[in-house]
């Protein structure tokens, strides 16, 4: 009983269930949906988004919102490719990834000391970093699109297996990058789970100057976030760019709110202190399915922001209303519990 | 209680207030002098103080709009949004009454309704922002990213993406005229809206209302606010503004168009901040504002001086004064802070 209601409370199996509606609707309505092909693809357009969105639910869950990732992300990318290209650097990708990787962390440092050290406002903050992250790409860098070089052209058309879809004879590979999704994963699901440091985050979130009186260091906790989450956006980046077969500065632009409206879909709490990765995972699913599939159930495309603005609205009402609910249930208790005593 | 503090703590916010428009009007003048140093041929020419005049007023009716949520404690990022989707429902109905090459009684009907339409929209839009913020308790960030994204698909899908022009000449003429030859219509209209929303912030009891919700909600609601509806109003004041804003920015460009404006977002938060809005909530005034939306002009007519420099050059100056206003305005407050401690 107690198991079950547990369940009922939690975010992630509703979100399953809307998953399951809708690809039992794309499929009903265009008999494309469970095809191999389509599922591998979906797959594949998953990898940068949930990159980014381990990232922001991170951010998330400390009580802050990071809405520089994609900025950072380009940026990254861009650097990369303009020192790799011009030798046509063919050795191993760790290399690029690193310098991805370190760009996007120096990036990240700055947002972290302007947050945990100055205590600014972190919609404020990001938006201001990541103009001028863009502007230093475009401005400074004088960015276009520029082809890859041959390491990252390489690891980006390597796969680890490949379906042929033999109705549609499509054929769809699975790539490497998605070790990389799974490896980061892992990683944040042992930080966040298994250590102080994750803890950490959770308790910043959850009330900052209780985490301080706990022992909790608030401020290398949140120094540590921002800098993981830029290197991470960094490597989103360079994994974009090697998947897309060329590094275009610009068309990351607009998908942190569709990252953000997933992460949040998946039962963040938008005021901090609650979230799990298996939810944010469900978020980007369900967003990724939803954007890819609207053109395959007849919506033209033009419905898309609008859909994201509603799924927006509806994910975040939903949670908001819960965390209502609960505190307006304790109030009644509290309430009722002072009648019988007075 | 309230009598007897209010007077002491308003004395003390108004020198602070005051401290923070002097360091305005020194920055203003510094531009000012550097540009006229600079390109005094072109800068000074006074073509260029009425087309300064001509841009300003459609982000910094924004701008003002966002200080308003701002000052009520949240934030309202759908700003862009809401003023094109006016824009676009007023366009829609101009086309559709009165197309290009009507007679100009016709065309003046039309314009008649589609202003007040146009109007309408706005209200609604920020309503429905506020109705998301106060009585479901989503956060202000998120909510208004949600309705931006909704309105700007809303006015993507009325419009297929693609401009709507052939708009009746009479519209544009009238929202480009000039008074007296040197007072373009869209800074009459920012003075209009600067000094009526200057007059409801410290003179109202709504405006009272906003900064003590803004200062402290919960001790807002215990002093007897009706928050909820104090904050729908105020982002339905916010919408209100911004589809003003879609009407001068509709006029300006003889058409609209969903995605017009896209960088006025980051603009706005920009010069709230700049102009000594708090982004806690609480403090910030239309004076304030109005001198940090003619700094930003005064900073980007004089790039545009400059054919060379890039106009990626003003994300990182846009980005860069924002983190260096914050950092500042913290500078500053710490530096009081001490003095305080000190007493």
């Amino acid at each position: 009983m107690i198991e079950y209601k547990r369940l009922v409370r939690r975010t992630e199996p509703y979100i399953l269930g809307a998953i399951i509606l809708l690809s039992a609707l794309i499929q009903a309505r265009s008999g494309q949906f469970f095809t191999n092909n389509n599922l591998v693809d979906l797959t594949r357009s998953m990898v940068v988004p949930a990159l980014f969105a381990i990232g922001a639910q991170m951010v998330i869950i400390s009580g802050g919102i990071d809405v520089s990732f994609t900025a950072v992300a380009s940026l990254a990318m861009y650097a990369t490719t303009r020192i790799l290209l011009p030798i046509d650097y063919a050795g191993n990708v760790a290399l690029a990834y690193a310098m991805g990787a370190s760009f996007g962390l120096v990036m990240g440092a700055l947002n972290g000391v302007l947050i945990a050290w100055f205590r600014f406002p972190t919609l404020v903050v990001t938006l201001g970093t990541s103009s001028l992250f863009v502007g230093i790409m475009q401005g400074v860098l004088g960015a276009h699109e520029l082809p890859v070089p041959q390491s990252m052209r390489e690891h980006g058309q390597a796969f680890l297996f490949s379906v042929h879809n033999a109705q549609l004879d499509l054929s769809s590979e699975m790539p490497v990058t998605i070790l990389i999704l799974l490896g980061i994963l892992a990683l944040v699901f042992l930080i966040m789970r298994y250590t102080m440091l994750g803890r950490g985050i959770f308790a910043v979130g959850g009330d900052e100057v209780s985490a301080q009186r706990a022992g909790f260091n608030v401020l290398g906790t949140k120094m540590f976030i921002y800098c993981f989450v830029g290197a991470v956006a960094g490597i989103g980046g360079i994994a974009r760019a090697s998947m897309m077969q060329n590094c275009h500065p610009t068309n990351l632009n607009g998908m942190e709110l569709t990252v953000i409206a997933a992460v949040v879909l998946g039962g963040t709490r938008v005021s901090g202190g609650l979230g799990t990765i298996t939810g944010a995972m469900l978020g980007v699913a369900l967003m990724t399915i939803m954007s890819n599939s609207l053109i395959l159930i007849g919506v033209p495309t033009y419905w898309q922001k609008v859909f994201t603005g509603a799924i927006i609205i509806i994910g975040t009402g939903v949670s908001a209303w819960q965390v209502n609910a609960s505190q307006r249930r304790l109030a009644t208790r509290r309430l009722a519990t002072g009648k019988q005593l007075g | 209680m309230t009598n007897k503090t209010a007077p002491i703590g308003r004395l003390r916010i108004a020198k602070d207030e005051d401290r923070n428009l002097v360091r305005l009007l020194i920055m203003l003048l510094f531009v000012f002098a550097l540009m006229s140093a600079l390109r005094p041929d072109i800068f000074l020419r006074p073509g260029n103080f009425i087309s300064m005049a001509t841009q300003f007023p459609e982000y910094g009716i924004m701008a003002i709009g966002i200080s308003l949520t701002m000052i009520a404690g949240g934030i309202d990022l759908a700003v862009v949004g809401t003023a094109n989707l006016s824009a676009i429902a007023a366009a829609k109905y101009l086309i559709a009454t009165a197309p290009k090459g009507s007679p100009d009684g016709q065309v003046l009907g039309a314009i008649l309704v589609a202003i007040p339409l146009a109007l309408a929209v706005g209200l609604a839009a920020g309503a429905f922002s506020g109705f998301l913020i106060s009585r479901l308790g989503i956060p202000p960030i998120l909510a208004t990213l949600g309705t931006q994204q909704l309105y700007t698909g809303f006015a993507i899908v009325l419009t297929s993406g693609k401009p709507l022009s052939r708009l009746p000449l009479l519209y544009s003429e009238l929202g480009n005229a000039e008074l007296f030859g040197f007072l373009p219509v869209p800074f009459l209209l920012y003075a209009a809206v600067a000094i009526l929303i200057g007059v409801v912030l410290a003179k109202t009891r709504f405006g009272l209302r906003v900064y003590l919700l803004g200062t402290n909600a919960k001790a807002a609601r215990y002093a007897g606010i009706n928050n909820d509806s104090v904050l729908i109003r105020t982002y339905m004041l916010s919408g209100l503004l911004s589809s003003v804003a879609g009407l001068i920015m509709m006029a300006r460009a003889n058409s609209a168009k969903a995605d017009y404006g896209a960088s006025y977002t980051l603009q706005c938060v920009l010069i709230a901040v700049l102009g000594g809005v708090d982004v806690n909530g609480g403090f910030g005034t239309v004076r304030g504002v109005t001198l940090a939306v003619l700094i930003l002009q005064f900073l980007s007519s004089g790039l545009n001086m400059f054919e060379h420099v890039s106009n990626f050059y003003r994300d990182i100056i846009w980005g860069g004064v924002l983190i260096l206003a914050l950092v500042f305005n913290w500078a500053i407050a710490r530096r009081r802070e001490r003095a305080f401690y000190k007493k």
